[in-house]
């Protein structure tokens, strides 16, 4: 076949067209894999909460809640055994990672404590930053545990700032940014979810 | 010509990393672990391979001229493709990948055998010399990714080799990137002297 002319018509013809196959095949394969990318990220998401939260046989409706006015709202996701509320994970979030953003979901009981906690997405360092997924979740190290604690009554920062948990080696940045996120959780509880606890302890 | 030839050249004695030196960014990012040299490298291949085959058989009908923006656009639609697949039914190494897979654009060796190679050649001599090309480029970031991810965190494929204490963390930071780099590239030298 005779090569195609460089001709002013011949170019703006073929890349229209190359273009437009290359739009209709990505719109194509975009419908086709719309519905699994959602799914996906629908099973990470419960599989996180599920990870966090003990015992529970319910989602109910999602909480929405910005107790700092920050860059992205939390989202409480309460958790219901016999109908009665046994706890919440929180959607969290730091964006002082030392690549930026660090998603947490964070379980909380009744009372504010711990229950679990798992990083949903981040950009550490790998073999530093990146093992914050193990690091506070350590029960042989009582320093750096930090399943149990309250964020509302014990201070969580790093021992270096004064708090009272052991900061990853070689990583305080992170190790930081993390806590953060555990109190910014904590805070979404505190604004959303104890005030309605206090509420029906009181009136019976 | 020898098709045999053609597939195997890219793992030695052609190799995009260890020999034409192209593709650096990848290759130095994304290389912590194996399983995400790994990845790279298979998501890239599948890239390299469709490229070359449309490359191939629309090479006539596209003008000299406007040739290097065609090829880029029929890269990216591909790309795209592997970012979409990857995102819905493989999330976690998609998760890993993140940032590199758009960057499979502006990998050299793609555009490097649409040009050089694909567009010269018939549909049958591009897929292959695509698929050895990408699977060189696999075995290249796997090997990395693999001396990296034992030395810097004492696993392979998340297998413990040994306890952390004794690793060299710099291994998985950018340094040991080069110098691993830097070794591979001087053994397989030496190797295609002999």
């Amino acid at each position: 076949m005779a090569k195609r002319e460089s001709t002013f018509i011949n170019m703006l013809l073929v890349l229209t067209l190359v273009a437009l196959i290359a739009a209709g095949t990505l719109g194509f394969v975009y419908v086709l894999t719309e519905d699994a990318i959602a799914e996906a990220k629908i099973k990470a998401q419960n599989e996180a909460i599920q990870s966090v939260v003990p015992g529970f046989d319910e989602i109910r409706e999602t909480i929405v809640v910005n107790p700092d006015e920050g860059p992205e709202d939390l989202e409480i996701f309460p958790a219901y055994a016999g109908g009665e509320l046994v706890g919440v994970a929180v959607k969290s979030y730091s964006m002082n990672g030392f690549s930026g953003h660090i998603g947490v979901m964070v379980g909380l009981d009744l009372k504010g404590n711990i229950t679990g906690y798992q990083v949903l997405g981040h950009k550490e360092t790998p073999g530093l930053g990146s093992k914050m997924g193990i690091w506070f979740n350590n029960a042989d190290k009582p320093g750096q545990y930090v399943i149990g604690r309250n964020p509302g009554t014990a201070k969580l920062e790093v021992s270096k700032d004064g708090g009272e948990v052991d900061a990853i080696t070689a990583s305080t940045i992170t190790s930081r940014a993390f806590l953060e996120a555990l109190n910014r959780a904590h805070a979404g509880f505190a604004e959303k979810i104890l005030p309605e606890l206090n509420k029906s302890v009181t009136t019976p | 010509m020898d098709q045999v030839k053609n597939f195997t050249k890219g793992f030695i004695r052609e190799n995009p990393v260890f020999v034409l030196l192209l593709g650096m960014c990848p290759t130095l990012g994304v290389t912590s672990s194996a399983i995400n040299g790994l990845g790279m490298g298979l998501a890239t291949t599948f890239v390299l391979v469709m490229a070359n085959i449309v490359v191939s058989l629309v090479k006539s009908q596209i003008p000299d001229k406007v040739r290097i923006p065609a090829f880029i656009v029929i890269i990216a639609t591909f790309v795209t493709v592997v970012e979409l697949v990857m995102q819905a039914y493989v999330p976690a190494l998609f998760e890993s990948l993140g940032l590199f897979i758009p960057l499979i654009v502006v990998n050299c060796i793609v555009l490097g055998r649409a040009e050089a190679f694909a567009s010269k050649n018939n549909l049958v001599s591009s897929l292959i010399d695509g698929l050895g090309m990408g699977l060189g480029f696999s075995f290249a970031l796997t090997l990395l990714g693999g001396i990296r991810e034992i030395l810097g965190s004492g696993k392979i494929f998340n297998i413990t080799i040994f306890p952390e204490d004794y690793v060299m963390l710099l291994f998985v930071l950018a340094p040991g990137a080069f110098i691993v780099l830097g070794y591979l590239i001087a053994i397989i030298n030496k190797m295609k002297k002999a």
